[in-house]
């Protein structure tokens, strides 16, 4: 289903679930066709900030109409947001993006890998997915944000950067401490981990579904800011540049130059 | 009540159109408005064979405005007949090509190659602040211009119109050199020449460095460019720069301008083009303007 929007929206709840890390429900029409993966625009309302915020969709209550974003204040924009309350509006533009395959993922062994504030599109996305799964979430420390969430979706590991919970070290370090031979790996984190991953799925021959970031003006394929290097020529752009806000900002590993 | 303005023989159902490099060539953003509603759609830059622009991180955020160093990325002109023009020509609505070039022979190749296609108008950019080699100094140097303008209107089928920069002493001379050349109209203004440096990374926020500033910082400057040239020359002036509203569009009109664009605002209210031709249109009827033409260049 296909919904895009920009639109006033209320907040359902807002809760900060670890020092600077919000978590919140909006009330909208567009989670009945949100896709784990995708992502929504959030407006500042001061209005000397013009651009939306990016923000992945970490979860879609579809029966209340509530998309869940948890995302972790970086400067103006997010800084606002984490003064809302319940009932206060908030102006976003939504559905963007394209999503994770999660259709593909079905009957295969998959690895599901998050780093930091990539982790919350990844619990949509796993519970998206039917059957055997293994979930990597790599903290820097022991705020191990959302991780319970994940508990009744697969096997999840660990990763802390000081090695205070579970394995230290990153996802990767992680998954190389176990026996588990993914056939595909979906994930969404820093760019050292997405490169990471990508070479892991390379000497594999496996598919590894990455999500990526880049600066964004429209967010709906217009303005051409948002542009990655791909290794085929795409469609729209014809010169390897895909659109991450549009074409993406999930991508094939193999596809996308990182 | 008659919105409808008349360029270089062209006719637009109302004055609003939309900023070159903002809107695709109207694909992405017929999901939120009805292209029909528009005087023109104009498109992104074009040239004569694909560009690959800049690298990333092309756009910043600027207060009440953002920079921007795409670096005229496009597909090349003939990806652009097949696939952009074909879509456009669907709708009731005129269709400007927006054409760029690193060469005068880029530029005269382009425009040849759109010859025979349903281009209403073109609009040649000699302001792209974002592309290193020729471009800009076409659009700096007046004696320059008027030699590109009349190169352009020797093989050009459709009218033209010169898209001129901001980043000049004085913008009027440009604008004389346009007409001179033999411009059908000219437009402005393009982005201003801008930079942000990003203090907790140390570097540039941009790729590129440098980016063209754009958005409601730009709009008093842009207002001003438009009343200095509509009062220089005798061809018709598009004007844009930072318009969000039906207010500021009206602002453009007064200052002397046939009609306007509007450019970052759509990444901001993508409903804003419509936004404003509704606006226009309440604002004739609650002064009882009953021609467009009336509050074109009313104000000396
Ligand atoms: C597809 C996508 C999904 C994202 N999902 C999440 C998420 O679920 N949770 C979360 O916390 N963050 C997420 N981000 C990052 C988030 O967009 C930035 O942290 C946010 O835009 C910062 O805005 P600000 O006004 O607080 O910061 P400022 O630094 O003041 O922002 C200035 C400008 O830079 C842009 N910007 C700054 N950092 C980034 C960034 N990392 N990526 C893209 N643009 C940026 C802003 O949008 C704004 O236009 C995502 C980014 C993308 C591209
Ligand atoms: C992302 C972006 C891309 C642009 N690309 C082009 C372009 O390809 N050709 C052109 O002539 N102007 C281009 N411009 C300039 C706009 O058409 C317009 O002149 C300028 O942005 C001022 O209007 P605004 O403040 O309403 O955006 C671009 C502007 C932006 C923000
Ligand atoms: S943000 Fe404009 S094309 Fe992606």
């Amino acid at each position: 289903m296909f919904y895009r929007k920009k639109e006033t929206a209320k907040v359902y709840s807002q809760t900060e679930i670890a020092p600077g890390i919000f978590d919140c429900l909006i009330e909208t029409p567009a989670a009945k066709a949100a896709r784990p993966g995708q992502f929504i625009g959030v407006y500042p309302k001061d209005a000397s900030h013009l651009l939306a915020r990016p923000i992945s969709i970490c979860d879609a209550d579809k029966e209340n109409s509530r998309l869940r974003i948890v995302y972790r204040v970086a400067g103006a924009g997010t800084g606002e947001f984490a003064t809302y309350t319940a009932e206060d509006s908030v102006s976003i533009l939504a559905n963007l993006g394209n999503g994770f395959p999660v259709e593909e993922a079905e009957g295969k062994t998959v690895v599901i890998m998050g780093g930091g504030i990539g982790i919350p599109p990844m619990l949509g996305v796993s519970k998206a997915i039917k059957g055997d799964k293994h979930i990597f979430l790599g903290y820097r420390d022991c705020n191990n944000f959302l991780a319970d969430e994940f508990l009744p979706h697969g096997n999840v590991y660990i990763a802390t950067e000081d090695g205070s919970v579970g394995c230290k070290g990153n996802v990767m370090n992680a998954l190389a401490a176990t026996t588990i031979k993914p056939d595909m790996i979906l994930a969404c984190g820093p760019m050292p981990m997405l490169r990471a991953i990508k070479k892991y799925a390379e000497e594999q021959g496996i598919t590894a579904y990455i999500s990526l970031e880049e600066r964004m003006a429209c967010g709906v394929g217009a303005c051409l800011g948002c542009v990655c290097k791909t290794t085929h020529k795409d469609e729209h752009s014809h010169v390897n540049n895909t659109r991450i806000c549009t074409e993406g900002p999930v991508f094939d590993a193999r596809e996308v130059e990182i | 009540m008659n919105t409808q303005v008349t360029i270089a023989g062209v006719t637009f159902k109302n004055p609003v159109m939309t900023a070159s490099g903002t809107f695709g060539s109207g694909m992405e953003y017929s999901q939120f408005v009805d292209l029909n509603r528009l005087g023109a759609v104009v498109t992104k830059g074009v040239a004569n064979v694909p560009w690959p622009g800049n690298p990333t991180p092309r756009v910043a955020e600027t207060y009440g405005g953002m920079l921007n160093a795409i670096g005229l990325q496009n597909p090349g002109v003939e990806v652009f007949k097949e696939r952009d023009l074909p879509f456009l020509a669907k709708f009731d609505t005129k269709v400007i090509v927006n054409v760029c070039g690193k060469t005068v022979e880029d530029y005269l190749d382009c425009v040849e190659r759109l010859g025979d296609t349903n281009a209403d108008m073109l609009e040649i950019n000699v302001s792209c602040p974002n592309v290193k080699e020729g471009a800009i100094a076409f659009g700096q140097k007046a004696d320059c211009l008027y030699d590109i303008t009349s190169k352009i209107k020797n093989v050009a089928k459709q009218p033209i119109i010169m898209k001129l920069s901001p980043n000049v002493t004085d913008i009027t001379e440009m604008a004389k050199a346009a007409e001179a050349g033999g411009a059908d109209a000219v437009s402005l203004i393009n982005t201003l020449t801008g930079m942000k440096i990003d203090v907790h990374r140390r570097t540039f926020a941009l790729a590129n460095k440098t980016g063209g500033l754009s958005g409601p910082a730009i709009k008093p400057v842009a207002v001003r460019m438009v009343y200095q040239v509509a009062n220089a020359v005798k061809i018709p002036v598009i004007g844009m720069g930072g318009i969000a509203t039906a207010e500021d569009a009206l602002e453009f009109l007064m200052a002397g301008a046939s009609a306007v664009s509007v450019g970052a605002m759509n990444f901001v209210n993508p409903y804003s083009t419509v936004e404003i031709v509704e606006g226009i249109e309440a604002y004739m009827r609650k002064y009882g303007v009953e021609d467009i033409q009336e509050l074109i260049g009313c104000v000396k």
